[in-house]
């Protein structure tokens, strides 16, 4: 069995919650356990939110967010932007580094994306933009079951 | 938003929907009028309600950290789900912002 989704949307902050709200839709057919769906929400939120405001600089474009699955296992999404890219992505990625946008930001959206996921890859150039793909092993409906089985002996 | 209880300083405030970078201009603005009472040195921020959370949030909460440590006050938070105090302790912020009965049950 293989899916894939693509939608397109404008770089604007309200679109945070829909691409969470997108991922949840997609992810959900691969039975993903509770925490597992939280770590995809907040692993796209960081990813699409830095797309916003520091791909775009918080002057509007356009994010596409593609996910797919083959196996029914591993999850596949990519967050893209054609914004102003980044110099050096290492350094990006480091925890606490922030170019900031004047609001507060913490720093740690790429160490979120990488904790939160099994796998992030980050692929950007300055002018050309930034294209973050991010890959989750899902255990699925026996996870689901073990929360359970947990929740109920606590 | 609303105040649960004011006494001697501290502050209960309950936070509700999504803190993600959308929301935080006005959840930051909302608490930093509450904070422009200089007599309040605790804050604590009852999460009990609140349904997300990502980095942009991190940043909120510890910018409020250091408004109320600049006079001497300290932040705290209660009742955070279980991928809220996953954050909380990926990012160390549980280090430095009290952190009162989550729910998580010490399992993350
Ligand atoms: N899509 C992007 N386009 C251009 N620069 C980016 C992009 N994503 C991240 N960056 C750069 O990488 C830095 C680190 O990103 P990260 O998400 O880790 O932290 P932050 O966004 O600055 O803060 P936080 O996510 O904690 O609010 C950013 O400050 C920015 O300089
Ligand atoms: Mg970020």
């Amino acid at each position: 069995m293989q899916n894939q989704m693509e939608v397109i949307f404008s770089a604007c902050p309200q679109n945070e919650s829909f691409a969470r709200v997108v991922i949840a839709a997609f992810a959900v057919q691969l039975n993903p356990t509770l925490p597992e769906m939280a770590d995809i929400k907040t692993a796209v939120s960081e990813a699409v939110t830095n797309a916003i405001v520091h791909g775009y600089e918080n002057k509007g474009g356009l994010v596409r967010l593609k996910a797919e699955y083959c196996d029914r296992r591993m999850l596949t999404v990519t967050v893209q932007d054609d914004g102003c890219g980044m110099e050096d992505v290492e350094t990006a990625m480091q925890p606490f580094y922030s170019t900031g946008d004047g609001a507060e930001r913490s720093g740690m959206g790429f160490c979120v994306m990488q904790t939160f996921m099994d796998a992030v890859d980050v692929v950007s150039k300055p002018g050309e933009g930034t294209t973050v793909t991010m890959r989750k092993y899902i255990t699925g409906e026996v996870g689901l079951h073990r929360e359970r089985m947990l929740d109920e002996i606590s | 938003m609303h105040n649960l209880k004011e006494r001697y300083g501290t502050v209960t405030v309950a936070l509700s929907g999504e803190l993600d970078h959308c929301n935080a201009s006005k959840i930051r603005r909302q608490l930093d009028d509450l904070l422009a009472d200089e007599d309040i040195l605790r804050l604590c921020l009852d999460l009990s309600d609140l349904t997300f959370m990502d980095s942009s949030g991190i940043g909120v909460l510890l910018g409020r950290l250091r408004i109320l440590e600049q006079r001497g006050g300290s932040l705290a938070v209660k009742n955070m789900s279980q991928p809220i105090a996953k954050l909380f302790h990926l990012t160390g912020l549980q280090r430095v912002i009290q952190v009162e009965n989550d729910k998580t049950g010490g399992r993350l």
